[in-house]
C-alpha cells in the first residue's frame, strides 16, 4: 500500500500531536532547548515510529531493526518523547534531559539512550556514518532500513556534500534520507545567510532518487517513503518542507527559535492549544 | 649492533599481515581516501573487492562511514597519509569514532619527516599529540616490519579506536623475528645504566646509534623503544628514571605533544629526573630527503648524543 488509510492518517495525525506535547512537556521542564527543530519533524517522527519501521522497544539492540540516524543530533528531545511514548523508557525519564547523569543529553548519543541507534551532535558527521551503517547491512546480505535525519543548515557542511557524492554513487537502496527544510538556521533565515538553492535538483544531479513534499502531512511523508523503497538501485532522499516552531504557538515564525528560552505559562498555553485542536 | 635496512616496506608488510588476518575474519574491511596504490591497500582491494571501499578524496565522510560501518559489526581500517587524518578529520575520529565508542582502527602513515619529497604541507608532526588528547584512543606507533606483523591482530581484536602511524617504507630491522609485543608495554633493547634513551617509530635505530656513540665516551646508555604512545608504560618510564637518573626522549615528532611529553608527564608525576627531547622544536616540516631533514631538524645520532651529555650533565 503506497497510501495511508484514513484511519491510520488519523492515527499517526494523533501520534504526531502526542509527540508534540511530549515533547513540549519535556522541553518545558527544564525551561529552555532546541525547540524549532525538534517541532518540525515531529511529523516524519510519527510516521516513521508509528508505522513504518521494523523496530521492537523492549529489545532496541535487535538485530532485524531498522536504525535511525538523527544527524541533527539538537532534535534529540523530540526523538526521546517519540521513543518514551513508544515505550523504550518510562515517560518519567523525559524529565531528566540535561541533568548531570541523564540517559538523554541534549544531543543524540548511541550508548546513552535506549533506542537511539548513533551519536550525533557536530553536524554533517551522523550522515556519513548513516552511510556507512547502510553499507554494513548491504555488506551482510540484511534487509535492515536505515532512516537519516538531516537539518537544512547542516547542508551547509561540506561532509554532507561528500556523502551525497558517495551515497548517491553508493547506490544504498537500504537508506531513506531526509531534509527537514524549516528555512531557519541558528542565526536566522538560512536564504539570508548561505543558501540552499535547489535541494532538490542537487541530489537529484548527484544520482539521488529525490522527492519533495510537505513535511508536516503524514499521508505526503508515507507514500514518499513508500516510493524511496520501489526505487531500487538507487539511494533515496526525501525533502520535507517544513516550518521551525511547527505547532509551538510562541515558537512558530519566530527568527530566532533554535534554542529559545520560555516559561512555564508559555508551554502550557502551547499545549492547551494543541489538546484543544489547534494548528498552533 | 649492526643497523640494517629491511628489504620489504612496512606498508606491505602490513597490508599482507591485514589481508591474512581476514581470511579467517570477515569483519574486516578497508577503507581508503585515493591513496590505495600509495597506501598498498589496493592489494586487500584486489584480494577482498566486497570489503575494500575507496571514498574517493574525502577524509571526513571516509571516517564517519567506517564508525557506521563499525555499529553494525563490522572492524574498519581507515588509510590516508597521517596530515589529512587527524588535521582533517579530527572531529570525526574524535565525535563519530571515540565518543560514540565505535571500534575504527585509524591509519595514518608518512608520519613526520618521513613524508619527505611530499615537503611541510604533507608533514605531520601533531598527530601523535592531537589523537593523545582524545579519551580511549590508543596510539602505536610500529618500528619495524616484525612488529608490525606481531602488532596487527592485537590491533583489530583491540576493543576501541586505534590509531596506527605508519612509516611507508623500508624501516630499519630493530627486532629479531619471533618478537613478542604487548600494546602498552615498551621494549628495553640495550642496558645501560647512566641514562635512557627513549624512543619511537624511525628514531630507535637513531638512538641505538646514539648509544654507539655514547659508549665510545665511557657513558652506558639504556635505549627503550615505547611503540605504544598511548597508553604510555609508566611503570617502566619510572623504573628507567629511577635506575638510570636521566632521560632523553627521541621522536619523529614536534616535541610538543608526543612521546616527549607524554613522558614528561609520568616523570613530573612520579619520578623527577632530569630531561631532554630531541625531535621538532615546534617548527613546520619542509621539503626534502629524510637524511637531510634529519640533520635539518637536529633528529640524528649524533644530536642525540649531544642531548645526552647534555642531559648528564644536569644530573
Amino acid at each position: 500500500m503506497n497510501q495511508l488509510q484514513v484511519a491510520d492518517r488519523e492515527r499517526l495525525e494523533a501520534f504526531a500531536r502526542e509527540i508534540r506535547i511530549t515533547t513540549l512537556k519535556e522541553l518545558g521542564h527544564l525551561g529552555f532547548g532546541h525547540l524549532g527543530g525538534a517541532m518540525s519533524i515531529v511529523e516524519l517522527l510519527a510516521v516513521l515510529y508509528g508505522e513504518v519501521m521494523k523496530i521492537d522497544p523492549q529489545n532496541p539492540q535487535w538485530e532485524e531493526r531498522d536504525w535511525l540516524v538523527l544527524s541533527k543530533g539538537h532534535a534529540g528531545p523530540a526523538l526521546y518523547a517519540t521513543l518514551a511514548l513508544k515505550g523504550y523508557f518510562p515517560m518519567e525519564t523525559l524529565f531528566t534531559l540535561n541533568q548531570g547523569g541523564t540517559k538523554l543529553p541534549s544531543h543524540a548519543d548511541r550508548n546513552l539512550t535506549p533506542g537511539v541507534d548513533m551519536t550525533t551532535g557536530s553536524l554533517g558527521q551522523g550522515f556519513s556514518t548513516g552511510l556507512g551503517v547502510a553499507l554494513g547491512h548491504r555488506l551482510d546480505g540484511r534487509d535492515n532500513y536505515v532512516y537519516i535525519i538531516l537539518g537544512d543548515g547542516e547542508c551547509q557542511e561540506g561532509q554532507i556534500w561528500e556523502g551525497v557524492l558517495f551515497g548517491g554513487n553508493a547506490g544504498l537502496d537500504n537508506l531513506v534520507v531526509f531534509v527537514d527544510y524549516n528555512k531557519q538556521q541558528l542565526d536566522g533565515y538560512i536564504d539570508e545567510i548561505n543558501p540552499l538553492g535547489d535541494l532538490r535538483a542537487k541530489w537529484e544531479q548527484f544520482g539521488w532518487h529525490a522527492q519533495e513534499v510537505d513535511g508536516h502531512d503524514v499521508a505526503e511523508i508515507y507514500a514518499a517513503i513508500q516510493a524511496a523503497k520501489a526505487a531500487k538501485g538507487k539511494s533515496s532522499v526525501i525533502i520535507l518542507n517544513t516550518v521551525k516552531g511547527k505547532g509551538c504557538h510562541f515558537a512558530e515564525g519566530v527568527k530566532l527559535n533554535h534554542h529559545m528560552r520560555f516559561t512555564q505559562e508559555q508551554i502550557a498555553e502551547a499545549i492547551e492549544r494543541l489538546e484543544g485542536g489547534r494548528q498552533n | 649492533m649492526k643497523l640494517t635496512l629491511d628489504s620489504r616496506a612496512m606498508k606491505d608488510v602490513y597490508i599482507e599481515t591485514l589481508i591474512k588476518l581476514a581470511e579467517e575474519d570477515q569483519r574486516i574491511v578497508v577503507l581508503d581516501a585515493d591513496l590505495m596504490h600509495s597506501n598498498s591497500t589496493i592489494r586487500f582491494m584486489e584480494t577482498y573487492p566486497g570489503r575494500a571501499i575507496n571514498v574517493g578524496v574525502q577524509e571526513a565522510n571516509m571516517i564517519g562511514t567506517a564508525a557506521g560501518l563499525a555499529a553494525t559489526g563490522k572492524i574498519p581500517f581507515t588509510h590516508t597519509f597521517s596530515c589529512f587524518n587527524t588535521r582533517r578529520a579530527l572531529d570525526q575520529i574524535y565525535m563519530s569514532v571515540a565518543y560514540a565508542k565505535l571500534n575504527v582502527k585509524v591509519v595514518g602513515t608518512d608520519p613526520g619527516i618521513t613524508a619527505a619529497y611530499n615537503g611541510g604541507t604533507h608533514m605531520p608532526l601533531e598527530d601523535m599529540g592531537v589523537v593523545r588528547g582524545i579519551p580511549t584512543m590508543t596510539v602505536i606507533e610500529p618500528v619495524d616490519n616484525v612488529m608490525m606483523e606481531a602488532l596487527v591482530k592485537d590491533i583489530a581484536y583491540l576493543d576501541g579506536p586505534v590509531y596506527l602511524r605508519v612509516n611507508r617504507k623500508e624501516p630499519v630491522q630493530i627486532y629479531a623475528p619471533g618478537t613478542e609485543f604487548e600494546i602498552g608495554k615498551g621494549k628495553v633493547l640495550t642496558e645501560g645504566d647512566d641514562l635512557t634513551l627513549i624512543a619511537s617509530g624511525i628514531m630507535v635505530a637513531e638512538s641505538l646509534k646514539a648509544a654507539e656513540l655514547l659508549e665510545q665516551k665511557g657513558i652506558r646508555a639504556r635505549v627503550v623503544n615505547i611503540f605504544t604512545v598511548k597508553p604510555i608504560d609508566k611503570e617502566l618510564i619510572v623504573k628507567c628514571a629511577q635506575e638510570t637518573g636521566a632521560i632523553v626522549t627521541c621522536e619523529n615528532h614536534n616535541v610538543i605533544n608526543g612521546l616527549g611529553s607524554a613522558v614528561a608527564e609520568v616523570l613530573a608525576e612520579n619520578c623527577p629526573v632530569p630531561m631532554e627531547r630531541v625531535g621538532v622544536q615546534d617548527l613546520f616540516g619542509e621539503v626534502g630527503s629524510v637524511d637531510y631533514l634529519q640533520k635539518r631538524f637536529a633528529m640524528t645520532a649524533e644530536d642525540i648524543a649531544a642531548k645526552a651529555e647534555k642531559c648528564l650533565a644536569r644530573k
